[in-house]
């Protein structure tokens, strides 16, 4: 799995590739936690779009980073248009917490820092 | 009734072990020519009752994993079994977003997400002595 970033005004786009499960779920945590602190951000974007697969330990990540960028006063949001994964989002009610579009272009429109 | 063939594979509680086990389970469930969707449902619910094994089974331990798949005219069995701690209140971990190990960012969803993407998924346990989670599909008869 691979996690690339790029910074849109203050909003953090965290770009995943690869397969997002349990094995990879820790370093994913720890890459995005480090970039979090270096400063600046206060909206993140989440774009799943180059996942090959992910499973319920993909949750874990986005909602324990979801805590810390609340707490900065930020918003979430999700780039997403695999099927199965959209499905693992909305049962865990990741959706509730974060809106999804279909391309980042469109997440940077609805978010006001960017 | 009779599978029309089966494989057993072990392997040890190690996490890069995840995506071994469910590119295994979907390569000889391939035989069946089932969708790419279904495929991919397989290789979900496969992944999450390896994980769950790993983590709540053997937590920090290593021990063995044992799967077992077996092929029917359109449908598969897969058994997955450990020897590790077992589930003292089934019912309990299969509740959605119940998680034992929320301090591990662990979503609860593990059960929920192999329900919704197999037939069926059956739960057998003791504590101290392990659990067997086994999945069912059936897969459509149109073949693509």
């Amino acid at each position: 799995m691979e996690i690339r970033f790029s910074k849109k005004g203050s909003t953090l786009i965290v770009a995943f590739s690869g397969e997002l499960d349990h094995h990879f779920a820790e370093y994913a945590r720890n890459r995005i936690e480090s970039e979090l602190l270096k400063a600046t951000t206060r909206d993140v974007i989440f774009d799943l779009t180059g996942l090959s697969f992910m499973d319920s330990s993909g949750i874990g990540v986005l909602v324990g980073r979801y805590a810390n960028i609340r707490r900065l006063g930020g918003k979430a949001a999700v780039i997403c248009r695999n099927r199965r994964i959209l499905k693992i989002l909305e049962m865990s009610g990741v959706l509730k917490l974060m809106s999804v579009y279909d391309k980042p272009d469109d997440a940077l429109r609805a978010l006001p820092g960017a | 009734m009779q599978p029309v063939n089966e494989m057993k594979l072990e392997f040890l509680s190690k996490s890069s072990n995840e995506a071994f086990a469910r590119v295994v389970a979907a390569a000889f469930v391939s035989q069946l020519d089932p969708t790419i969707e279904e495929l991919a449902d397989v290789r979900t619910a496969v992944s999450e009752a390896v994980t769950n094994a790993i983590i709540h089974g053997y937590e920090d331990m290593i021990g063995t994993i044992r799967m077992v798949c077996r092929l029917y005219e359109r449908s598969v069995e897969i058994e997955i079994s450990d020897e590790g701690k077992g589930i003292e209140d089934i019912e309990q971990a299969m509740q959605p977003l119940y998680t034992s190990k929320p301090e591990m960012e662990r979503s609860g969803m593990g059960f929920t997400v192999m329900e919704s993407f197999m037939d069926m998924v059956r739960v057998r346990s003791e504590p101290g002595k392990g659990t067997t989670v086994t999945l069912y599909k059936t897969f459509s008869s149109e073949r693509k």
